[in-house]
């Protein structure tokens, strides 16, 4: 007999699907399907059940081989790793829980480390605007229940968020919005056309990097004033055209992506995104809110906030935190060549990091704590596998609008596996021991 | 656990009306009890006041609304960080500390309990998360009612009985201590961009006035027999002449009589009152109404009030009052963060500088301090700073100080640029009552654990209550050389017990102790009808589902206390 579990979180995007029905063997060790996930998110339940799958932590050889070791010595490892360190850099923790999160920040203190998540390179642009300006705010629900205006700018929800349409945008019917997508306006801002653009009753396809001319021309016809004949590629009376579209609506949202906070004017993009978003609430209710990726990238931000007081760049190399992106972030420690140890959890910074900030982790003491193999486990000295966080463990993580969803553990990992907060909390006690900590 | 004898302090106790008394105050288990054994740890407390732990009736200290006060100002986290030191993680942040600080401060302070006054239902695992990692301090929070969907649809219908169902079920699933009303109405008008001014604004769609939300919350609090009454900041806040709409609020009280077993008297709570005094027609004549409010007040004993005292501090505003932070950030043009939460809320945060050169911000000052002044009973008004609204709580030492010092006061009134204007707009110049050692134990001890029904355990130093003590190094019967003594003496303890155990010497956190979680656990009728709404809604309109809404487990809360509620 199989069993089925409903109200099961996806631990994939920042969508945070919590309806999926995943079917486990008798015992609970297997997993056989999954019902209503996209398919990212089925393949990512799949996954853990691959045969290839490491399960025990390997050190790197001098020859280029893996030898297998406990978890004991690679908690030993890690530990001296980051005792002996003068500035390590914790980096990561958008793909694991709360709780582990919260284990590793108490590492940090004790290890005086530097600490990051991966919206260094995602919405780490938008915290600094958000910094600058505010956040006209909503969650998703106030979206489906009231939204009738919807402009995804910079972002491909249709491959990157697959279900985030069905569920919270664009087609459910809400309470005032009974006739769901028919209710709805969409506007696609994008360079390409991508098969989010092909669905918007507006596509503006703007010029590449051109993002902050247009918002700015759109507050400019929002208040009929002079426009020139075109801004950013766009036909001023495309632009007047889409400023009356999103006036006219009863609540708007602005959903913007990496299309914006890494095009060239970074942070100043959405300074001008969410300015336009407050002014737009001269004339009608609108909210803008950041297509998080990561499922529990805001989580991380969120426990970073309340336990050192900053969402991500953190330095607490003098027992307190310290906070200036560009000079406390990854990346710019990596490449000055400021860190002599790096530690890497549930992301891959060896993927999605230039390369001369990838080649440093190569050359010093490194652990990558991972359930997979990925380009910075490769990298890396040591790289510990551990239990896939939302469905092999449970734990609290923090859905792209900031509202908590309990993940929920489905199949037992293999045997003998430990989760990532198991992990850390070996490294932490044993950190303490080598430290003299309270 | 450890034996303590407090000796030879001079103690404040109104659950017992000892006033000033030189006696010992003993601990044992974590309990007060009559008489320690002999081999009790001594604490000398001569020429020192000893007093109950603290109790914070309002403050915004833990959730969605402070951490985003927290990641969108880092500028409050200029001069304000402290290093990892012995028991103490690192701390940062001024208006609104990390909550590590944030649990050493009211401790170093004195304050054994605190709550948490607006939690959104569906962010309740974030709160929890927060209060969590808030070292020392019991906290609970208080779940908003005043805009969800099912209240304004049942009470519509006058259907009390569904209403208190409803708000049973909810405390239980966010493990929430009581029911909390902003802006009733305004904040879903708020959805549309639109706001209810007065009781009596019908709110969008809905079909219902603020006036019988209140009402019909008021009933349903009743009817189950809460600890805590309805607690309420109404609408029309913060604008001249709000203190009109607060006087239509208050009267909606009338003729409820509190029905509960926790020793509370009070129907309604009306918090940070300061905010709702005001007189005038705008900020040109602008003028403090704290008299009208008060009177009122202290005419009807079912109503008990904070203060919100303005600090003249750099601070962060918040409040599930989403169009009035809108409104605000058109006054100050600073940022403004806004955050509508479906089917139940909405919250703003915007920072705010109430500088002693603004006259609306020294008229704001002087209309907290009156209202303290001219409450007659004590037990029925507590010192808040609706924190961090109209200060951060860190503040409190020099609030006392204003209170118990005319001398202080009068300082500060002469360091204002419109001196002239406090003076005609409101009547602080011509008060000259100060609070007495034992009315401070009323008005941050004995009252306010008496108005949220914690009289049994907290708030006292009678034998069998929880041991939260804090004895400052105050000595009553010497005169105050400087009124700067009393604020260096009540910001930091010379001791400071919670639940037996010590945790602070001399200033200095010694220990985390063993903080709880308090919450209330109503058992209700069933109620069919109510369970298959809820159904419903989380089907049809919620973006959760009904199965992942609970705030379940032991890493959400790790120590829970829950008040136990019979209303079968």
């Amino acid at each position: 007999m199989t069993k089925t579990i409903t109200d099961v979180i996806c631990p994939f995007c920042g969508t945070l699907c919590d309806d999926l029905e995943v079917v486990v063997s008798d015992d609970g060790k297997k997993l056989l399907e999954v019902y209503n996930a996209c398919v990212i998110g089925t393949e990512k339940f799949l996954h853990s059940q691959s045969k290839d799958r490491v399960t025990r932590p390997r050190l790197h050889q001098p020859d280029g081989t893996w030898k297998e070791i406990s978890y004991d010595e690679a908690a030993e490892y890690t530990a001296q790793m980051l005792a002996k360190a003068k500035k390590p850099l914790m980096y990561g923790w958008s793909s694991t829980n709360c709780e582990a999160q919260s284990v590793g920040n108490e590492i940090a203190e004790i290890s005086r480390a530097c600490c990051d998540n991966t919206a260094a390179v995602c919405h780490g642009t938008t915290l600094i605007a958000v910094q600058d300006i505010g956040l006209p705010t909503c969650t998703l629900g106030e979206v489906k229940n009231r939204a009738d205006r919807i402009i995804f700018w910079g972002c491909n929800p249709a491959h990157a968020h697959p279900r985030h349409m069905s569920r919270y945008s664009i087609f459910p019917r809400g309470f005032f919005t009974g006739k769901g997508q028919m209710s709805r306006k969409m506007i696609v801002v994008d360079p390409r056309v991508t098969d989010t653009a092909k669905m918007a009753d507006v596509h503006l396809q703007i010029e590449q990097g051109r993002d902050y001319e247009l918002l700015n021309a759109l507050r400019v016809a929002l208040n009929n004033e002079w426009l020139p004949d075109s801004v950013a590629g766009i036909p001023k009376e495309k632009i007047r055209e889409a400023a009356e579209m999103m006036k006219s609506g009863r609540f708007g949202i602005i959903f913007f992506g990496m299309g914006v906070t890494q095009s060239l004017s970074k942070n100043h993009n959405i300074d001008e995104a969410i300015a336009l978003t407050v002014h737009l609430n001269e004339f009608t209710k609108y909210s803008i809110m950041p297509m998080r990726g990561h499922y529990n990238v805001t989580g991380s931000g969120e426990v970073f906030a309340w336990q050192f007081g900053f969402p991500y760049s953190i330095d607490l190399s003098r027992g307190f935190a310290r906070y200036n992106p560009g000079d406390t972030s990854s990346i710019d420690l990596l490449v000055r060549g400021e860190i002599d140890a790096m530690f890497t959890i549930g992301s891959d910074p060896g993927a999605h990091f230039p390369i001369s900030a990838v080649k440093p982790i190569a050359n010093m003491p490194s652990v990558c704590i991972d359930p997979h193999q990925t380009p910075t486990s490769g990298v890396s000295k040591l790289h510990v596998p551990v239990s896939f966080n939302g469905v092999e463990t449970g734990g609290n993580c923090y859905r792209m609008d900031n509202v908590p969803i309990d993940c929920r553990k489905v199949v037992e990992p293999p045997e003998g596996m430990l989760s990532d907060e198991q992990f850390l909390i070996k490294v932490r006690d044993r950190l303490k021991q080598l430290k003299g900590a309270a | 656990m450890s034996e303590y004898i407090i000796k030879n302090g001079n103690v404040f106790d109104p659950v017992q009306g000892i006033k000033g008394d030189k006696a010992d105050v003993a601990i044992k288990d974590g309990k007060i009890v009559a008489k320690a054994g002999s081999g009790a740890k001594v604490i000398d407390a001569k020429g020192k006041t000893v007093m109950a732990g603290a109790v914070e009736i309002h403050a915004h200290i833990a959730g969605p609304k402070v951490n985003l006060g927290r990641i969108y100002r880092p500028e409050d986290k200029l001069f304000s960080c402290t290093p990892t030191k012995g028991m103490e993680r690192m701390g940062g942040g001024a208006s609104i500390p990390t909550t590590f600080k944030t649990g050493y401060e009211y401790a170093k302070m004195g304050y054994t309990t605190a709550m948490e006054a607006a939690m959104p239902p569906l962010f309740s695992r974030h709160v929890h998360e927060e209060i969590r990692d808030t070292p020392i301090i019991d906290e609970g929070a208080f779940p908003v009612f005043g805009n969800n969907w099912f209240v304004m649809e049942y009470l519509k219908n006058h259907e009390v009985e569904n209403t208190a169902a409803y708000c049973a079920w909810l405390l239980r699933a966010t493990k929430g201590f009581a029911i909390k009303v902003v802006n009733p109405g305004g904040t879903e008008a708020w959805g549309w961009g639109l706001n209810c001014l007065s009781v009596n604004d019908p709110v969008p769609y809905f079909d219902i006035t603020p006036a019988e939300i209140i009402k019909g919350l008021i009933e349903a609090n009743e009817y189950l027999g809460l600890p805590h009454s309805m607690h309420i900041h109404p609408n029309n806040l913060g604008n001249p002449g709000c203190y009109e709409t607060t006087l239509d609020t208050l009267k909606l009280a009338s003729g409820f009589k509190a029905k509960n077993k926790f020793g509370r008297e009070q129907v309604m709570h009306l918090t940070h009152s300061q905010f709702h005094s005001y007189g005038g027609t705008n900020w040109g004549d602008f003028e403090s109404k704290a008299k009208e409010i008060t009177d009122y007040v202290n005419k009807n004993k079912n109503i008990t009030i904070d203060t919100g005292n303005v600090t003249l501090d750099e601070t962060t505003t918040m409040t599930a009052d989403g169009p009035f932070e809108h409104h605000l950030t058109g006054l100050n043009h600073l940022k403004w963060a806004n955050c509508d939460v479906e089917l139940e809320t909405a919250a703003g945060v915007v920072p705010y500088i109430y500088s002693p050169s603004i006259s609306v911000c020294a008229i704001q000052w002087a209309i907290g301090l009156e209202i303290a002044l001219m409450m007659k009973d004590p037990m029925r008004c507590y010192i808040t700073t609706d924190h961090p609204n109209a200060g951060p709580f860190t503040r409190y030492p020099r609030v006392i100080k204003w209170l118990m010092s005319t001398k202080a006061r009068e300082a500060q009134i002469n360091a204002f640029k419109h001196k002239d204007k406090v003076l005609s707009q409101t009547s602080i110049g011509s008060l000259d009552k100060e609070i007495s050692l034992y009315e401070l134990a009323q008005m941050t001890r004995a009252g306010p654990a008496k108005s949220l029904g914690l009289s049994a355990m907290c708030g006292g130093l009678k034998p069998g209550m929880d041991a939260d003590v804090a004895v400052y190094d105050f000595d009553p019967d010497k005169p105050v050389a400087n009124p700067d003594d009393i604020e260096k003496a009540f910001s930091r303890c010379a001791a400071v017990f919670k639940s037996g155990v010590q945790v602070v010497n001399n200033g200095e956190i010694i220990s985390n102790g063993h903080k709880r979680t308090l919450w209330v656990n109503v058992k209700s009728k069933e109620n069919p009808q109510v369970m298959r709404d809820i159904n419903e809604k989380f089907i049809k309109y919620y973006s959760m589902t009904q199965a992942n809404y609970e705030a379940l487990g032991h890493h959400f809360i790790p120590n829970p206390f829950a008040l136990e509620v019979d209303a079968t």
